[in-house]
């Protein structure tokens, strides 16, 4: 798919800022990242293959991706870690009116306060995303989790 | 060998440690318990809805097949080939009338019978099995099934109870009050935790924990200690039933309870408040509903997400909490969304879950070496075993552990039941 070089860059660096946001710990820039109207869930591939609407976090709207991040800074507990998040290429799909549609891989991994670190996850996003001139938002981002077993649990997102 | 157990104490209000940690427990908890003659939750009626349908399952750390033979019966049976002990199903789920052994084809039915081996007559005269090879004696060994409202169990005992009497009216009402109407699959969530399948049933067993380690729950008020609601058990203490009453407490009866806690009553508000919103659906009106059922089972309501989780050990130190969401048949789009939405409460990413994945792997880690130390178990009393009408209690865990003595024969002297 011919998309111009300017959006993808753009999208590039709104990719990296995404996954270097969550890496470190800037969750509510992470946040500033959307759209007011978007989607973003965690699914994983074995729903996805058997055609199964199940997600392990979806937030329909901005407002539920702040109350997500105000809950894990002053009410939820989880495990201290630090996450890596390595982002592969991304490839354009289609362009659905404003919004430019691509995947992208990740792998996540997840690193203990005394060093240990491990594989947490590793599958892909599905974005749609809107460029207007050097800026981009997020509309939507599905996370397709290839990590259906999810180790220990699913805090800070993916 | 038969393990000897030091029971500080009669009724289970101290439990050692090491019984979290122990190899020769863990086999044995395999043998006595899923093997044994508990009745394992294997997975709903509604997965396997057409003849020939399957799902692959694990009963502790056996693997099994569940399927709708072409009969419409239901079987279930030990994933593993007679002849060399290879998985002969590989898939999650699927159809078939056959099941073929990847290493030597040998054929079974759906209903798990052996039904042929190539070459068992050899070639050209040569070779082949022994003529007085009985097929049928080499059929995978088969479980009992039973099957209460569309939940499917299993037990590999011919010593078990009837299903029936083993949930007793307890389990078997309220499993009804769960499946009363046609379910509708919505998916699957898997976690795996770093901490003995024990840890995990004492977890759900556990109603002192909720409103604590959750802060969630208290701080937006899905669920405190001071609501209306208490703790069931089966006549036997095995099964037990967390509840609660939706919006049964007020604000300032919370707030003087969960002083002394670092709960935030006042402070947080949701932006979005669809999260916590609840559709009352049943008669009794409990709007949080925890069945749980020895060894590995529960039944799970919070607000209007609905579902079952199985609990499956992975060895000595870890489990997989497998927990299936569904819908009710007749639901309209706007409430399967609205169910989707309030999954963000359950399973490994759940704003009212998560937590526990952590507090058991921390169990796991600190307790690793210790032979001596006993968990202190004395929340909402100590000695007999009975109901109570109120939430700070941790009973139900003295309950689960009077049942799993028993099963696993190690019963301390004049134990109670």
């Amino acid at each position: 798919m011919k998309v111009p070089t300017q959006v993808r860059e753009t999208l590039g660096d709104l990719m990296a800022e995404y996954a270097l946001s969550i890496d470190e710990n800037r969750l509510e820039d992470w946040v500033e990242l959307f759209d007011e109207g978007c989607d973003y869930r965690v699914v994983t591939r074995e729903n996805v293959e058997q055609g199964l609407p199940n997600v392990l976090m979806w937030c329909d709207n901005k407002n539920m991706l702040r109350d997500r991040v105000e809950s894990y800074r002053h009410v939820n507990l989880y495990n201290p870690h630090y996450d890596r998040h390595v982002l592969g290429p991304l490839r354009f799909t289609d362009k659905k009116g404003p919004a430019w549609c691509f995947d992208a891989p990740y792998s996540l991994f997840q690193t203990e306060l005394e060093g240990a670190s491990r594989l947490f996850s590793v599958g892909r996003y599905r974005v749609e995303a809107i460029v207007e001139g050097d800026s981009a938002r997020l509309q939507s981002v599905t996370v397709i989790a290839d990590t259906g077993l999810i180790p220990s649990l699913l805090a800070t997102p993916i | 060998m038969e393990p000897k157990i030091d029971w500080p104490r009669n009724d289970y209000s101290r439990v050692p440690f090491w019984l979290h940690h122990d190899e020769g427990i863990y086999e044995l908890e395999m043998e006595r318990i899923f093997r044994g003659p508990a009745w394992s939750y294997l997975c709903l009626e509604a997965e396997i809805p057409n003849p020939g349908d399957f799902r692959t399952v694990w009963v502790g750390d056996t693997p099994v097949v569940v399927s709708r033979n072409k009969d419409s019966a239901i079987h279930a049976f030990v994933n593993r080939c007679s002849h060399r002990g290879a998985m002969i199903v590989r898939e999650l789920r699927g159809n078939a009338e056959r099941h073929v052994c990847l290493y030597h084809r040998w054929c079974y039915s759906g209903a798990g019978e052996l039904t042929g081996l190539p070459f068992r007559k050899g070639l050209k005269g040569e070779g082949g099995m022994p003529q007085d090879f009985d097929m049928k004696a080499q059929s995978p060994r088969k479980m009992k099934l039973g099957n209460c409202h569309g939940m499917l169990f299993g037990t590999f005992s011919d010593r078990a109870e009837p299903l029936e009497s083993y949930l007793g009216e307890f389990g078997t009402g309220i499993i009804q009050r769960f499946l009363s109407k046609p379910i509708r699959i919505l998916g699957y969530s898997r976690q795996r935790i770093a901490g003995n399948w024990k840890l995990y049933a004492e977890n759900l067993r556990d109603t002192y924990h909720a409103s604590l380690l959750h802060e969630f729950f208290v701080t937006y008020g899905v669920d405190r200690a001071t609501q209306k609601g208490g703790v069931k058990m089966d006549a036997r203490h095995r099964h037990n039933m967390n509840h609660a009453y939706a919006a049964t407490d007020t604000q300032d009866e919370a707030k003087a309870a969960y002083a002394d806690t670092a709960a935030r009553l006042d402070r947080m508000q949701l932006r979005d408040k669809k999260l916590l919103e609840y559709k009352n659906e049943y008669p009794d009106g409990m709007n949080l509903a925890a069945p749980t059922f020895f060894p590995n089972a529960l039944l799970i309501q919070i607000n209007n997400t609905i579902g079952t989780r199985q609990i499956r050990p992975k060895g000595v130190d870890a489990h997989e909490v497998f927990q299936t969401l569904f819908a009710y048949a007749d639901d309209d789009e706007a409430m399967v969304r609205h169910r989707l939405i309030s999954a963000n409460l359950v399973g490994p990413a759940g704003f009212v879950s998560m937590e526990d994945g952590e507090a058991i792997e921390v169990i796991q880690r600190a307790t690793r070496s210790e032979r001596q130390a006993s968990a202190v178990i004395e929340m909402g009393g100590r000695g007999e075993l009975r109901d109570l009408a109120h939430r700070v209690t941790e009973t139900p865990i003295r309950g689960f552990w009077s049942y799993w003595a028993e099963l696993m024969g190690v019963e301390p002297t004049n134990a109670i039941r």
